[in-house]
């Protein structure tokens, strides 16, 4: 069992009014509520919680990037995987991910993700994402081949970590007249990639078929089974079985000394309406050509101010509760609730996303502290009995293509 | 007016499938439709069928007319319209693009400048305007894109109704993806165009609504300085949408033009 912490490095100290008088807190949202100063304080606050996280015995620290929103500081995943693979000795750095379509330069990313690997002396997992819609805004990235470059991005990358260079690229959205980056990942033959996300049917798919772990993001019990169902069908078409090692959950977790101090934070979770990637228009969300095609009518609905969110159906904090997607109380009671979770839907990976919205650092810290000295060595136990293995203990191949080279290697 | 009868086909250009609507008597027109489609039928098709052979070809990837994978760019659309007007032999139409209809018009004019006898530009898309930006879709719902192009606020629900239907947002996310695929960036105009226009020896009508929020006027008054033998012009109580808000004005200004010409 992989155990990580996580963070949205929330901007708690923006004005709220601001948000409340427009009606959304992103992308077109000003800058000008942006304070360096308080910015500044929390990037660091940020850094020392994740310090401290491995210091109360978390597996794995798990990063993300957004943009153009306080929900979320870090506009640049890589930025504070460099922190951390300097100033931590033994977690994994877990990012969820790089977005790869917003990137022009796929080779550039794979170099810096080789450093970040050879500064951590191989504690590098690099998950990759498609970013969400308004990310594809706020870096003009074009929404229409999002799914295209994507997967030639992941191509691309891949390629570089593991044939020698120098070689070309011609693709359709990148072209490389040299592709010879003289950094390359210590692991071999390259860091693990981890796929977060949602209820994409073809992301799930394209998971599956590349042998990657897919996290699912807090989604509810009974989509998360479905997620897996669809994520085992895909394996088996491909010719293997995906275990506990295939599979990741991410769920919002605040833990306290006492069951109403932990309620009473965990309602900051649901500081922007509830909503993850902060209070936006429909629109931004989903520009066209992002989502599925097997969405459209369920989208066009939704952006028309019709209907509501077809990735997230609103739900109120105590449904929330009682539905164990998000998840507070006394070490005790989280670990019963997690328990529970972990019976239903057997994953090998877990984030526990520890604080958000406004919470105090002292509440952060407290949560930090009890998440890592209490939840995770019962869940540990758990893991034990119910042989939930991550891809580390498993000895998971990184991917099917590295697993079919491998056995093609042993037959000759 | 007597009715129009309109036809539906589809022609082969360029290996794509071009869904093609015609009707009317006369020198034929070829309009070139916006980047949120068309309604199948317009008052202002019929006023324009009532002295010519009007022909509405869809765009590819947009209304009926297939997406293909290979089209990249607002000139790929204009060749393929070329293409589609050699397989019909009205290589000398006359082009009339609506806004973004009408940036597709003049990369057509400006690939076979002989090949156009009249070129009319209302509100069109293509130039990047010397001040103030084109309105960008991506921020906005279809709606509210759809809204900005009426001058009169009640213009919307008079044409698309109160109630819209799936398929009609299907339509317009459709049209939007395919906008997104030729011209995301830079934004609904092409760099080396305002240098291509000065080719084109056909006479032109530049016409712009005089409260045309989507594309800034300056672009109507680039067109006009770079178009040899141009008339610029304006209508009065129309957004951007000119040929749904003032069909009839529209109708009659260019009916002038070409009687004049």
């Amino acid at each position: 069992m992989h155990l990580m912490y996580f963070t949205e490095q929330p901007m708690k100290d923006y004005p709220a009014e601001a948000g409340n008088d427009i009606g959304f807190t992103s992308l077109l949202m000003s800058n000008k509520h942006f304070d360096p100063i308080v910015g500044s304080r929390l990037y660091n606050e940020f850094l020392e919680n994740y310090v401290y996280a491995e210091e109360m015995g978390v597996d794995g620290i798990m990063l993300n990037e957004h943009h153009n929103a306080p929900f979320c500081m870090q506009a640049k995943a890589n930025v504070f995987a460099s922190l951390l693979a300097g100033v931590t000795n033994r977690v994994k750095i877990v990012l969820l991910g790089n977005p790869l379509p917003l990137s022009d330069n796929p080779v550039r990313l794979a170099e810096e993700l080789a450093m970040i690997d050879m500064v951590s002396k191989g504690r590098l997992v690099s998950g990759f994402v498609r970013g969400g819609g308004q990310e594809q805004l706020a870096t003009n990235a074009n929404p229409a081949y999002n799914r295209e470059r994507f997967q030639e991005a992941h191509d691309l990358i891949v390629k570089t970590w593991t044939v020698p260079g120098p070689f070309r690229w011609e693709g359709k959205h990148y072209h490389q007249r040299v592709v010879n980056p003289w950094a390359l990942p210590l692991q071999q033959p390259h860091p693990r990639i981890w796929i977060p996300g949602v209820i994409s049917h073809e992301t799930i798919v394209w998971a599956a078929q590349h042998g990657y772990p897919y996290i699912a993001l807090n989604t509810s019990i009974e989509d998360t089974k479905k997620i897996w169902a669809r994520y085992d069908a895909a394996a088996a078409e491909v010719g293997y079985t995906p275990g506990p090692e295939n599979r990741g959950y991410l769920i919002r977790c605040h833990v306290a000394e006492t069951e109403e101090a932990a309620l009473a934070s965990a309602r900051q979770f649901l500081w922007m309406d509830g909503e993850f990637t902060g209070r936006l228009k429909p629109v931004w969300a989903s520009p066209s050509g992002y989502f599925s095609p097997s969405s459209r009518e369920t989208f066009v609905n939704f952006i028309a101010g019709q209907s509501a969110s077809p990735s997230r159906p609103r739900k109120t904090f105590e449904q929330q509760v009682a539905d164990l997607q998000i998840i507070a109380g006394t070490p005790e009671q989280v670990v019963a609730s997690l328990r529970k979770i972990m019976i239903e839907t057997r994953p090998g990976i877990m984030a526990f996303w520890g604080n958000d919205g406004r919470m105090s650092q002292v509440d952060a810290r407290t949560s930090i502290r009890l998440l890592g000295q209490e939840v995770m060595p019962a869940l540990r136990e758990t893991a034990k009995e119910l042989d939930l293995k991550c891809p580390f203990e498993a000895n998971m191949p990184v991917s099917r293509a590295w697993a079919n080279a491998q056995t093609a290697r042993a037959a000759e | 007016m007597a009715s129009v009868e309109w036809k539906s086909s589809v022609v082969s250009a360029a290996g794509t499938d071009v869904h093609v609507t015609r009707g009317g008597n006369g020198p034929p027109i070829v309009v070139l439709h916006r980047d949120i489609g068309t309604l199948e039928r317009l008052p202002f098709y019929d006023a324009l069928a009532a002295k010519h052979d009007v022909i509405i070809p869809s765009h590819p990837g947009y209304g009926a007319s297939p997406r293909p994978e290979w089209v990249g760019s607002v000139r790929d659309i204009a060749l393929v319209h070329r293409a589609l007007l050699g397989q019909l032999g009205l290589n000398g139409a006359t082009l009339l693009g609506l806004g973004f209809g009408g940036w597709i018009a003049a990369e057509m004019a400006a690939c076979a400048p002989s090949d156009t006898r009249l070129l009319i530009l209302a509100g069109a898309m293509g130039v990047k305007p010397p001040t103030g930006d084109i309105l960008d879709q991506a921020l906005v719902s279809y709606i509210d894109y759809i809204r900005e192009g009426f001058h009169d606020p009640g213009a919307f629900e008079r044409i698309y109704g109160k109630v819209l239907t799936t398929e009609q947002l299907v339509q317009w996310d459709l049209c939007r993806e395919m906008s997104f695929r030729v011209a995301w960036k830079p934004y609904m105009y092409n760099d080396s165009l305002p240098y291509l226009l000065r080719g084109i020896q056909a006479k032109s009508l530049i016409v712009w609504g005089a409260d045309d929020r989507i594309v800034p006027a300056s672009a109507g008054d680039l067109y006009a300085a770079r178009l040899p033998n141009a008339r610029r012009e304006t209508i009065a109580n129309a957004g951007h949408l000119i040929e749904m808000e003032q069909p009839a004005a529209l109708a009659n200004l260019i009916a002038n033009f070409i009687a004049a010409t």
